[in-house]
This record gives C-alpha cells, structure tokens and sequence, in this order.
C-alpha cells in the first residue's frame, strides 16, 4: 500500500469542500496529479495544491492507497466523501460530511468530526477518536436511506439525531448521545457506553437499540417486555427490554410482527 | 431575423408525408418556406436525421404540486445539480427539475411544445409564473374541471351550455389550454372519505356519477370546439384490474364526433394508458390489459391516447388524484405531502422507485411500451412518461430505442430479476414490431400536435408552419448495431431550431428563443346566470376575492399566444 500525505499549508478562509479527498480519487495518480484535483472554496474552484502539500504518490488502486491528512482541516469538508476502499487518516479536527456515501475501505479521525459524517454509508469502517457531531450516519435531507452497512465507532460522544432512518450496519459510541438517536431507523444496531437523552428510537420500525447508561426520558411508544441478558463486545450484562415504536407501521417477518429492540442495562 | 436552410439531411415529416427522403429545409422570418436567399446560414444536415420540433402533450412541470415535489425532495437535487455555464443558468433536480433544466433538457431532445398536464385554476398564477420561467420551449396548461363544484352542479342537471359558458370563462382567467379531467368526481369524493372507482360510483353530496361528468365535459367541449378534445385521467388508475374501468370510460366518448376548425378529430383523449390497462385481481396476479385498451382504441377513431412510459428510475409521482396518492403512501411506506384545493381539486405527492427487481413495476414497463406497439395508428398514440409519475421525460430518448429495437427490449427483459413473469404476464415477449422514424414523428410530431389542435402551427415541416426543426446525429441508411446508439442520438440534438431561432448547436443551449404562452380564449353567448354563480361562490366559498384569481399582465403571461375560438353562434 502506498501513502500520499497531504499537509494543510494556506488554511482556506472559507470552508473548503475538498471531494477529491479520497482513495478513489487518488488511485493512480502522482503527487504532482494530485495537486491538481479540484476542491472548492466558497464559489470558487482551484487545485488541492493551493491549499495542501502533497507528498507520495498513490497506489494503483483505491486499496492500495492510504491517505494521511495533516494540519488544520477543521474548515475541510467531505474528506473520504464517495469512498471505495483503502485508508484514509485525519490527524486534526474535520468539519461535516467525512466518509459520507463511502461504501468500503477505512477512514481514522483521530480528532473530532462535524455533522453529517457517513451520510447513507453503505460499508466500510469509520473510527472516530475524537467526538462526532449530530446526524451521524444518518441520511441525507429528505432521505429516507440512512447508513445501510458497515461500521462506526465514536470514542467520544456524539451528537443529535445519529442514525436517523439506519437501515443497517452498526454504530458504537463509548460516551453519551444526543437527542433522537435512529429516529425512523428500519434496520441497523446502537450501542451507547455512556447515557443517552429524551427520544431514543422515535418512529423506530426495526433495529436495535442498547443503552449501558441513562436515558433521560423514554419514548411512550416503547413498551417494556422483561429482561434479558447480552453479551457486548466480550461483557455480559442485564438489560430491561422494551419494543416499538408502537405508534408506528410494523412489517412481518415470517409470519411474525416485527418491532425496533430498545435494551437498557438495569 | 435570419434565414436558414437547413441541407441535405433525411427528413420524417408526417404532415407532407415525407419518410427520409434527402430534402433542404428553409426557415425565414421564425416560418418554414419554400425557399431562402443565397445569403441563408447554412446547416449540414448530411447523414442526420430531420423532423419538426417535438410536441409533448402530457407532463407535470410547471405549478404547485411540482414545487412541492421540488421543495420536499432535496435529495433529488443531490448529485443531479449542474452549474451555470455558457447560456444556461444553473439547475438541478433528476425527476423534478428546476425550471430552467426543464426548458434546457427539452430542448437538447428537440421538443419545443410542451403541456403542463394539470393546472389547479386557484393556482395558475403560479402555473404561469413558473412557464415563464421555463425558457425556449412553448408551453401551455390544462386546467382540471372534473372534481370542479360548478361543473359538478351543472353537470348534475345536464347543464351543457352553462358548464361551457364557465369554461370558457376558466380558460380565459386562468389562460388555460384544455379541459382536464382527473379521477372525475373521485377527488372530491375523497373530501368525504370515499372515492370513485368506477364510472357509476355516484359522488357524496353532488349525486352525480363520473360517467355523467365525463359526457358532460365532451359535449360541453364539442360545444365550444375547442382545439384539444376533453383530456382524461380515468378513475381507478393504477389498481390491478382497472382496465375494465378504463373500457367504461372510453365507452362514454361513443356516438361523439369532434367539432372543431383545429383540425382534431378526436373527443377524448386517454392519458398515461399503461397506468391504467392493468389485468388481475391482486398484486400476484398482476398482468397486461394492453391488448384490451388498445384493441378498443384501434376500433374507434374518436380517442387518442398517450403512453405513461415506466422507465425503471427512482422518481416522484404527483397527480390531481388525490386518493391514489394517499392509496400509494399506504403502499411503499415513503413520504406523502396532499395540497388540498378550495372547491376544485386537491393533488398529491409521493416519491417512487420502479425497481427492475421487483416484478410488478417490470410488468409496468412492458404494459408501457406494448401500449405503442400494439397501436395501428401511431397519429393517435404518443409517447409520453406522464413525467415525472411513470419517469422523468428526460428518459424519452430511452423509451425510443425500446420502442425502436426489440433488440434493446430483448436485453432489458433478460436484465429483469422476474424475467419469467414478466414474459408470462404480457406479451412484450412476442411483440417483434419496431417503430420507424416515420412512425416515431408521427408519435412525438405530428401526432400529438393533431390532437392539441395545433396542426397548422407545430409538428410538421409544411412551409407556413412555425420553424420549429429538431436535428439529430442518426442516419437512417446505416443499419442500428448498438441500440444505445438510438438514446445517445436522441438526447442531445446536433441543432435546434423554435419559431426560426437556433436554441441548441452541438446539444449545447445557444439562444433561450422566444417562448410563448399558448392558451384558448373562447368567445361565448353572454351568460348572466352563470356570472352569477361564479359571482356567488366567490363571495361564500372562496377564501381569495375574484380580483386576485386572474393570472393577468406581463407579470404572468410575457408572451401569450391565444388561440381563437368563436363559440357566439353555438
């Protein structure tokens, strides 16, 4: 696998929406091709070599090609956006849409993400050291396709509305949760190491939920059913189970009504 | 203004009965003529393919459930955005473009004549602000009559000359086309928790049927002689065994003859057919009533039809049928947004994807194009998507190489996941027929302008007529090897022609022409008594004042075309 790094050295004045930023479009390409590769800076278009030092060339592939990003890039957008394969590092703090729409590879942001990051991702792992904003993983406006596959894991605490209509793929997030968790999520897993807030699996059809800390109010739409013991990520532990939302449609699966899992550990 | 010729090209032109033969074709003062000066630009058409500008006459482009779909859809804008470049402005939106996508992507395919397919009356100001909007391309609207309570009352009474008197006073305020007829009844039935699905399902309050209110609406047309006949959506659209529905509403136009100085002959005209000749008495059971429709339709001269087109994309329906709206939501579980018009129709919106894996909206893409194939006379089938309910119209070019090659129809129906059922439960299988380019003029040409009544203007290339020229990248000597080949040509136009201005060179916009406003303006006998009632509701029912209904002046209408008609001695 070969590595490019690329080194923020004009910090843009205006958010700078850099798409190119990604295995997929580096595959193939010298470090000298790569400055050239486009990114937008308000309603101006110029070359990633105005802004980045580029240094190494990419691989053949998407997946022979690692990414580093260095410097502030907290005004960057859309780094790893439409990813494929390969690797991408982000050493600083980045602003929204990281690895959004990405469908594999992996993508490392040691600092903190803003909103919107895996937009309707598809596969591929997302690790976030650092916090994540609000709809992560979630769709985009007016969608109705959440992230589908794949799988991210915030170290930090995450924002508002995370999951929002997750059909698939699993998010974990070893602190707390905003608001509105996989609002309208059909399908996909969130666990919270830490507390969540009010409205935790709002308009949920299926999916599963499992809460370790506090939840601050709990949906009326979630009925209680009992309690269970799980076993995440090698613990075993007691939960109150409740299913939902019982406001909503609910599909059958063999012959059986099908409800969104919400689990919080007694 | 300039004069062109343009030379050597293979010309269809089903007005003059020309069918590929090499032919120049003179444009002087926005008109085709007989000949031009030696000073005329010339365009080399050699190798190309010549036909008059196309006519769409069904689409949904332009007024409030179109801007509702825009506004509630952001994703469709996503990734379908262009910038602003040369002569265009910026655009986006894949099945609900904005504007301005919408004047340029007709152009680029050669039409310059297009319908807006259902104009609430309350909003045509909106209507026409966003025809304004639209650039190069002619546009008209048809305003919706058939849930309208003045034509529900007098029609109950079989009140023809006062339901013509009103609309020929509809059509003048809200500078509309033709008569529209959507799910006639059924959407008001709906304000009552109920629907219309058949001709003989009476409507709550208004105690009349859709049959009555469809024989209304003909004879009230026939009395006007309007330039396009009474324009149907039928009731019970998109049910499985709905085409027995249809065959009841076709049935109503027997005994009608067309009167009219437009040239039309027909006195209905059945819109997005595929959508309403489904056999089959459940979702498992679906299948084709395609024979059936058209069976009916090649018997009896006075109905012309269009298609509804599946095209297998994610889209946005939205339709004057507000029930089948509400029905759909229940169906594939996506977002619904319905407006609600005060006294006259209520649409609704919904997103949908025609999945090719999913066997019934496979079914519906064969029913689409048997509809065409099955039609003896292509003058009285069009080709249309119902855009964007079946697919958007920029899918036209696709649609004309299913129709044009059973080599492409052959591909995509191995390509379908339930290919089986499909071939069990239609016929597209077996259907070898391919259309030519004689009889695809006549389906997007010289057909549809027949029927709006604007044979003497558009559709053909007969000196006199407006110089609307489309100019395509296909030469018809050299036999199809990739039927691709087909869509690629008909997408983008090696040179466009409105009214005598060149709009599109290369598939680029070069010029946003001078587009107009088409609508009817009828002359009828004084009628006091209907003044009265219009005067009436407005000061019980309607929550605006008569004086802000009007879509009048520069602001709405720049520059209207009107069609004339003296109804005085009817």
């Amino acid at each position: 696998m070969e590595t490019v790094t690329i080194t923020m050295k004009n910090a843009p004045a205006l958010y700078l929406e850099a798409d190119n930023v990604s295995p997929d479009a580096f595959a193939g390409k010298t470090a000298a091709q790569i400055s050239e590769l486009h990114v937008h800076e308000g309603n101006t278009t110029s070359a990633l070599g105005k802004y980045f030092e580029v240094k190494g060339d990419a691989g053949a592939t998407a997946a022979d090609t690692k990414i580093v990003v260095k410097g502030d890039v907290k005004k960057v957008k859309y780094l790893g956006f439409k990813m494929t394969a390969g690797e991408l590092v982000i050493e600083g703090n980045t602003d929204l849409y990281v690895g959004a729409w990405m469908t594999g590879g992996k993508i490392l942001a040691k600092g903190d993400v803003a909103a919107f990051a895996a937009t309707a991702m598809k596969g591929g792992d997302l690790v976030i050291e650092g916090n994540a904003g609000n709809y992560l993983g979630a769709a985009y406006r007016g969608d109705w396709r959440g992230m589908s596959g794949g799988k991210i894991l915030v170290k930090g605490n995450a924002g508002s509305d995370i999951g929002m209509y997750m059909t698939g793929g699993e998010i974990v997030v070893n602190g707390n949760v905003d608001v509105h968790a996989l609002t309208h999520a059909e399908g996909g897993k969130l666990v919270v190491k830490g507390n969540a807030k009010s409205k935790v699996g709002g308009q949920m059809i299926d999916g599963e939920i499992i809460i370790f800390g506090s939840i601050d109010t709990m949906m009326p739409g979630f009925k209680p059913v009992g309690e269970v013991e799980l076993e995440v990520d090698g613990a075993k532990a007691k939960f109150s189970h409740f299913i939902g939302d019982m406001g909503e449609r609910h599909k059958k699966r063999k012959g059986q009504v099908v409800y969104a899992n919400l689990y919080k550990k007694l | 203004m300039s004069e062109y010729i343009i030379k050597n090209g293979h010309v269809f032109d089903p007005v003059q009965g020309i069918k590929g033969d090499k032919k120049d074709i003179s444009i002087k003062d926005g008109k085709i003529v007989d000949k031009v000066s030696s000073s005329a630009k010339v365009i080399d058409a050699k190798d190309k393919t010549v036909m008059a500008g196309a006519v769409e006459i069904h689409a949904h482009i332009a007024g409030p459930k179109v801007n509702l779909g825009r506004i509630y859809r952001p994703e469709d804008k996503l990734f379908s955005c262009t910038a602003t470049h040369g002569m265009e402005r910026m655009g986006g939106g894949a099945s609900i473009p904005t504007t301005f996508k919408t004047g340029y992507e007709y152009a680029k395919m050669g039409y310059t004549t297009a319908m807006e397919a259902a104009m609430p009356p309350l909003f045509s100001r909106h209507v026409h602000e966003e025809i304004r909007d639209t650039p190069i391309i002619d546009e008209g609207a048809f305003p919706v009559f058939g849930n309208n309570w003045f034509v529900l009352e007098y029609l109950k009474n079989h009140e023809v000359e006062n339901t013509a008197a009103y609309i020929a006073w509809l059509l003048r305020v809200t500078k509309g086309y033709a008569v529209k007829v959507v799910n006639p009844g059924g959407t008001e039935a709906w304000a009552w928790g109920l629907n219309c699905l058949s001709v003989n399902d009476p409507v709550p309050y208004f105690d009349i049927t859709p049959a009555e209110i469809v024989k209304g609406l003909i004879e009230a047309n026939e009395y006007l002689g309007l330039p396009h006949s009474m324009h149907i959506h039928p009731n019970d659209l998109g049910n499985p065994g709905c085409y027995q529905t249809t065959l009841d509403t076709l049935k109503l136009a027997e005994g009608f003859k067309a009167k009219n100085n437009f040239g039309r002959e027909q006195v209905m005209h059945l819109t997005h057919s595929q959508f309403h000749s489904y056999k089959g008495t459940n979702w498992a059971d679906f299948e084709s009533g395609a024979k059936e429709i058209t069976d009916y339709v090649n018997k009896n001269k006075n109905i012309t039809i269009d298609t509804g087109n599946v095209t297998l994309d994610e889209t946005t329906t939205m339709t004057a049928d507000g029930p089948f709206e509400h029905h759909l939501t229940g169906l594939n579980h996506l977002k619904w947004a319905n407006v609600d018009v005060e006294l006259e129709t209520a649409a609704g919106v919904v997103p949908y994807i025609y999945s090719p894996n999913i066997s019934v909206c496979a079914i519906q893409w064969a029913i689409g194009l048997e509809i065409p194939l099955m039609m003896k006379d292509p003058m009285r089938c069009y080709i249309t998507t119902d855009h964007p309910n079946a697919g958007p119209f920029t899918r036209y070019p696709r649609v004309i190489k299913w129709l044009m090659s059973k080599k492409a129809r052959d591909a995509q129906v191995n390509a379908f996941k339930h290919k089986d059922k499909v071939l069990s439960q239609t016929s597209i299988g077996s259907i070898d027929r391919e259309i030519s380019l004689y009889e695809l003029a006549q389906m997007t040409r010289a057909g549809p302008a027949k029927s709006l009544g604007l044979t003497s203007m558009c559709g053909g290339l007969a000196p006199g007529m407006d110089a609307d020229v489309a100019v395509y990248n296909f030469n018809p000597d050299k036999p199809v090897t990739n039927p691709d080949d087909i869509e690629t040509a008909f997408s983008r136009c090696a040179a466009v022609f409105k009214s005598g201005v060149q709009v599109v060179q290369d598939g680029e916009i070069i010029s946003i022409g001078n587009k107009r406003t088409l609508w009817v303006n009828v002359n009828v006998k004084e009628n006091p008594q209907v003044m009265r009632d219009i005067n009436e509701k407005f000061v019980k029912y309607y929550s605006m004042s008569q004086n802000n209904y009007e879509a009048l002046g520069h602001h709405f209408v720049p520059n209207p075309y009107a069609l004339e008609v003296d109804a005085t001695q009817a």
